[in-house]
């Protein structure tokens, strides 16, 4: 059994956990939530050796122990699988497994054997992986099982799993979760870091829920619903950032409201009638560098969402829209007009904009203040400038005014965007993106990171948007959030569209199928 | 003729083979090192130094512990003070050049050169460091594949992060590359100094680091592709010098500084043919900092 007891760990004098305590026995599943930056990983990374605590303890079976490094954690029987994997990518799936502990004979690295040795392991625990596969070559999926074979191979006794199934399909999920039911059953002990209520209920035997460094309870699933943990992960928090926020976020029509109490809720199903006839953004057979033979057409009013799995092109779609990419082959039609030169600068004049995947490196400038960067795509335009010159006091007054409706914090113009929390940078340049009333929105996974409140906020965002008759595309990773908001999904697999379903359509499983490239008969 | 061509790229080519893999050995690692021109220079300088006072071979070994001496310079620079890579390299560079220049007038009143010293003993007409840079080569080449050692130096240059997630301690395992790096650069300089002339010139390297380096890039950081490219840069200078003796007649004709700069424009020329298909470590140039995320 492992105690951790009292931990406290600060980061440049914030306490990222204060005085936590928390048991993990053998043979069970105890999953440990909370909201981002609520501590979760920073805990786990105290007991792997990564971080070393300000104050507390680490306890081995009763007695207390220093953990100053992963190699320490790994020989006290401590593994435990990141968020980011930490695979080598252009090693095979065995090297990446030995790497450390590498079999040799006469000096020589003996893959022969090592290999025969994590086949061992694969067989023991049930999984199938192909061994003398390069790590680069397989799926997110099989990388994930990869990292878990690492930890088993090194005889763990203790597994755990930072938001393993953030980069998952449903099946893929499914599956890890079957895995690591059969390790419990073996004994292990696994230790789920997860945001995801519902895979939380499903999983784990113990709930231990955190927030804002510290653990607020511990509860088995059998006495407690979603709601109930929502409420415990947030509560404080949200009600906290609740009071005297700007209009913004409370003006959506259906989510509104559901920011503290049922945050993982649909919305409910009264969404506005899909308009006919043509569109405003067409794509006609149009091929780029990683896009394959892509027809889709984008109605005002409409949300379009874009499920798939990483790296199936995605990216490239945004980047073709956005005019970041050029296309090959077919057309793009922009309000019935064929497009032939498309320039970031264009796309913005026509009333297309981008709220990029990463804002930290599209859509903000570290280094700039805020209202620098918001003045950043318009900035030789009023209010932005007079003639070839900076409007200083417009520039203040409009950003002023939009970091109150968007809710930025804190509502300081000149302070450094980096400066800013991930919630709020995304906030601003959410609201710097909608500032120009936009006539189409492509929306790259405007979620990630962010607590639940700044999630809420975001989403009602994209809906106010719809509700104005703007088209949006959503393109995001997490399924859920596609699904949640989505009027239309289209599944993209390899760089081509597999499926198109709408929201009467949805089903999780036929599209995660589609999300993998399995066609159903 | 062919035969004395050959016989020129055997000579030329073990400075820049010795450094070229010292290049590899360092950035396979993830660090970044375009101090392989000072590390031979000091290596060039301690050897030729050293071999006045002992023999000759001992003062070649003086010269690999000088070459690993600085490369340590840049390890604690770049490694444990995690400071730019390429800056470092360029100042050790710098560093290196004033000081080999300094010490020439300072010790042995000369701007040229350190007095002469027994060349090393010709095997088989060559240096016995030439048939070393044949061999080397392959040694390399089966570290860096066929050992464990190997396996976490090919590591740590693509994710840090994977190897001490593994246990094993990123800082000493790139220290020690780092060092390697620096005796074999530091072992081109020797050779310079002992077996291509028998003495330190104020000029030397004269740039063959930077080509050494570029001999990596071009070997796509592989040891044998590194050696090959090293070798097919002293063929470029050997060619210079085959055609300055045998067409004599092409001097009135060419200007003597385009034959001069022949091997540095072919290292140009192939850097830009090859252009974007380089295939360099994931990590290189990247600081491990084990708390960032």
């Amino acid at each position: 059994m492992i105690e951790l007891r009292h931990i406290t760990k600060r980061f440049n004098g914030v306490a990222a956990l204060e005085d936590v305590s928390l048991e993990v026995k053998p043979g069970e599943r105890l999953a440990l939530i909370g909201e981002n930056g609520a501590g979760k990983s920073s805990l786990m990374n105290v007991l792997y050796g990564l971080y070393q605590p300000d104050q507390g303890e680490v306890c081995f079976d009763g007695q207390v122990v220093k953990v100053k490094t992963p190699a320490e954690a790994l020989a006290r029987g401590v593994g435990m699988v990141h968020q980011h994997f930490t695979l080598v990518p252009t090693l095979t799936v065995t090297e990446n497994v030995v790497l450390g502990h590498e079999p040799t004979k006469a000096g020589r690295l003996d893959l022969v054997r090592a290999r025969k040795e994590v086949d061992d392991t694969c067989a023991k625990f049930g999984f199938q992986l192909d061994t003398g596969a390069v790590v680069r070559e397989l799926s997110v999926g099989s990388q994930q099982k990869v990292e878990i074979v690492k930890a088993l191979h090194r005889g763990v006794k203790t597994l755990i799993l930072d938001e393993p199934t953030a980069v998952l399909t449903p099946q893929e999920a499914d599956e890890l979760f079957a895995v690591t039911r059969r390790l419990s059953d073996e004994g292990l002990a696994v230790v789920l870091i997860s945001h995801k209520l519902k895979e939380v209920m499903a999983f784990s035997t113990r709930i231990a829920v955190m927030r804002r460094g510290k653990k607020v309870a511990e509860v088995v699933p059998g006495e407690t619903s979603p709601e109930h943990l929502a409420q415990l992960m947030i509560s404080l928090s949200s009600r906290e950032r609740g009071e005297g926020r700007g209009e913004g976020p409370n003006q959506a029509p259906p989510s509104s409201g559901a920011v503290p109490d049922q945050p993982l809720t649909r919305p409910p199903a009264t969404l506005s009638p899909l308009p006919q006839g043509e569109g405003t953004l067409q794509l006609t057979h149009l091929t780029a560098q990683g896009l394959h033979d892509l027809t889709l057409t984008l109605h005002p009013g409409e949300i379009l969402g874009i499920a798939g799995v990483d790296g199936n092109g995605q990216r490239e779609l945004a980047e073709v829209l956005t005019g970041l990419r050029p296309w090959t082959s077919g057309t793009l039609t922009f309000e019935h007009a064929p497009i032939t030169r498309w320039t970031p600068h264009l796309a913005r004049a026509h009333g297309v904009t981008h709220i990029p995947e990463d804002r930290l490196r599209r859509a903000l400038i570290t280094d700039l203040t805020v209202e620098e960067n918001v003045s950043l795509g318009r900035h030789t335009q009023p209010p932005f400038a007079k003639g070839p010159l900076i409007d200083f006091p417009g520039r203040r007054a409009l950003t002023t005014s939009l970091l109150e409706t968007n809710d930025v914090r804190p509502r300081d113009p000149q302070l450094r965007a980096g400066g800013l929390s991930g919630g709020n940078q995304q906030k601003l340049v959410v609201g710097r993106e909608l500032d120009s009333n936009p006539k189409v929105l492509i929306v790259v996974q405007p979620t990630r990171g962010l607590d639940i409140a700044a999630v809420a906020a975001v989403r009602a965002q994209l809906f106010t948007q719809r509700a104005r008759g703007c088209a949006v595309l959503l393109i995001s990773l997490d399924l859920d959030e596609v699904l949640e908001l989505s009027d239309r999904v289209l599944v993209m697999y390899a760089g081509r569209i597999t499926g198109e379903f709408t929201r009467a359509q949805f089903d999780e499983r036929v599209l995660g199928r589609r999300m993998l490239g399995v066609v159903d008969a | 003729m062919i035969l004395a061509l050959l016989n020129s790229i055997l000579d030329a080519a073990p400075p820049l083979i010795f450094a070229a893999l010292g290049a590899v050995l360092s950035e396979r690692a993830g660090v970044v090192n375009v101090g392989i021109e000072g590390m031979m220079r000091a290596g060039a300088f301690a050897a030729a130094v050293a071999a006045l006072v002992m023999p000759t071979p001992l003062g070649v070994l003086v010269g690999m512990l000088a070459g690993a001496g600085v490369a340590a310079i840049h390890g604690w620079l770049t490694i444990s003070l995690r400071s730019d890579q390429v800056v470092s390299g360029m100042a050790i560079n710098l560093v290196m050049l004033a000081l080999g220049t300094f010490l020439l007038e300072a010790v042995f009143n000369s701007p040229s050169s350190t007095p002469a010293i027994t060349q090393l003993p010709l095997v088989f007409g060559h240096s016995p460091l030439t048939w070393l840079a044949l061999v080397l080569p392959f040694v390399v080449h089966f570290v860096i594949q066929h050992t464990a050692w190997g396996l976490r130096l090919r590591a740590v240059g693509e994710k840090p992060q994977a190897v001490a997630a593994m246990g094993v301690r990123v800082g000493p395992l790139r220290f020690g590359a780092v060092l390697l790096s620096g005796a074999l650069a530091g072992l081109g300089g020797a050779a310079l100094s002992t077996a291509t002339l028998d003495r330190f010139e104020h000029h030397m390297p004269s740039g063959l680091g930077f080509m050494a380096v570029a001999a990596m890039v071009f070997g796509r950081w592989t040891p044998l592709g590194a050696a090959g490219a090293a070798a097919f840069f002293a063929f470029g200078n050997a060619l210079r010098i085959g055609l300055a003796s045998s067409a004599p007649q092409l001097l009135e004709v060419v200007p003597k500084g385009v034959l001069l700069a022949l091997p540095y424009a072919l290292t140009l020329v192939v850097l830009s043919v090859q252009g974007a298909k380089n295939v360099a470590p994931a990590a290189l140039g990247q600081p491990y900092d084990p708390e960032l995320r």
